[in-house]
């Protein structure tokens, strides 16, 4: 009986260790341009319907104005704000976030975020997309498996880098 | 002969207050998807040939009706009147879908008095008064048109898209501001309320300088008034149908013309 205990607690402590992740390195890359405006990003995750499963990141001018602190410009993130954006309040805790300079950022996603913890394991697509002030727009999909081992990438050509994603189970 | 052209011009101007086979009416939002602290959208309003440029005349906005999310009705600002277009501002301030509409309700009567033609234009219940009694050669006319286009800021809602019931509309099952190229997208044509079946529906993308053929697609609304159309490409789309009936509201009217316009935004994927 308390051999059983000590597994079953044992099993329960364990869990943390092993919990669900999603690993991104995403690039952004740097533009010989006159006039440069860090890209306003969304990162989600879509179901097999294209519907919008989890936001996991939305980093945008975050500078309060007359027109509100940027989300004037949110609906240019236009498959994003689609899907989910305009059904989102935002700020939203965790998700939203100010607008990143260009480079490499490492980005991890635990079953903690609370979008992804209410997630099923399954197949799922994630999906990034920036917009830039003056510039254009670019769109990535990398297929995984949540809850699964899964690697993968996409390499942009404009407004995103090279994106590179290893999920865990 | 110069009668005749007289008549001629007459006829014309007659048939423009619908502008069905003259001219297209329409009104051009500066954009349809919007977000922020109280965005603002400007709109074109004018009658032309080609879509969307301003080179024949205004449309009037007298009757301009704005319907906002919540159903309530707001008012224009800063609205003006130039040679060619007219133009007014729409403060959003409610989130979800706008509804900005210019409608027509008119009855026509044109009679002969001491040899000449005489014309009047005003609503039905003026009718009585406008037209005298004794009118000689009198023929009336009805129509209802409805020029109008939709705008939303934030999520969109169909709060503003419940249909009057009153002359020809459109009812949308896709919402009006969620259509993107490659897309199907659906909606039904109702007359008074009623699922208007074998109605015309003819759409064309703007940009028509910019290319050598209108483009238009042409679709007819099956046994419940539904029609659907997949966009080919992202654009500003002019949407027209007609139609004629003999249900008018005043006695001395032999026929109803209904007709409507929307100016529809097909963003790209």
């Amino acid at each position: 009986m308390r051999v059983q205990l000590t597994i079953a607690l044992s099993g329960l402590l364990a869990l943390p260790a092993h919990s669900a992740e999603i690993n991104l390195n995403l690039q952004i890359p740097q533009l010989n341009v006159a006039e440069y405006h860090r890209p306003y990003v969304a990162i989600w995750v879509e179901g097999p319907d294209q519907k919008a499963a989890a936001n996991l990141a939305v980093w945008y001018s975050q500078k309060a104005t007359n027109e509100g602190a940027g989300t004037k410009w949110l609906p240019d993130l236009r498959q994003w704000w689609r899907r989910s954006g305009r059904t989102l309040k935002v700020p939203v805790d965790g998700v939203t976030g100010p607008t990143r300079p260009v480079g490499k950022h490492a980005l991890q996603f635990t079953d903690s975020n609370p979008e992804l913890a209410a997630l099923p394991a399954g197949d799922y697509t994630l999906v990034v997309e920036a917009a830039r002030e003056v510039g254009g727009r670019e769109l990535l999909k990398i297929p995984f498996k949540w809850r699964g081992a899964s690697n993968g990438s996409a390499q942009g050509s404009s407004e995103l880098g090279l994106v590179t994603l290893a999920s865990k189970p | 002969m110069k009668q005749t052209l007289k008549f001629a011009a007459l006829a014309l101007a007659l048939s423009l207050p619908l502008a069905a086979q003259a001219h297209k009416a329409w009104l051009q939002p500066s954009q349809t998807v919007l977000a922020g602290n109280n965005p603002w959208v400007t709109v074109d309003a004018a009658v032309s040939n080609d879509l969307f440029y301003f080179n024949h005349v205004p449309l009037k906005t007298d009757n301009l009706v704005i319907t906002a999310p919540d159903g309530s009705q707001v008012a224009a600002q800063n609205s003006a009147t130039g040679k060619y277009r007219s133009v007014f501002d729409v403060e959003l301030k409610q989130t979800g879908t706008y509804r900005i509409g210019v409608v027509n309700d008119y009855v026509v009567g044109q009679w002969d008095e001491d040899g000449k033609p005489k014309r009047w234009r005003g609503t039905a219940a003026e009718f009585a008064t406008g037209v005298p009694k004794d009118a000689k050669n009198l023929q009336v006319s009805q129509s209802i048109s409805r020029v109008e286009t939709f705008v939303t800021n934030g999520s969109p809602n169909n709060t503003a898209l419940k249909p009057s019931g009153k002359g020809l509309e459109l009812v949308p099952v896709t919402h009006p501001n969620d259509l993107f190229a490659g897309d199907e997208a659906k909606f039904r044509m109702q007359i008074d309320g009623k699922p208007a079946p074998g109605i015309d529906v003819e759409i064309v993308r703007g940009n028509t300088r910019y290319r050598n053929a209108q483009d238009e697609i042409k679709v007819k609304t099956d046994a419940k008034g539904e029609f659907t159309v997949t966009w080919p490409e992202a654009g500003m789309y002019w949407l027209e149908a007609t139609s004629e009936d003999k249900k008018t509201s005043v006695p001395q009217a032999r026929q109803r013309r209904v007709g409507y316009v929307a100016t529809l935004e097909v963003l790209p994927q």
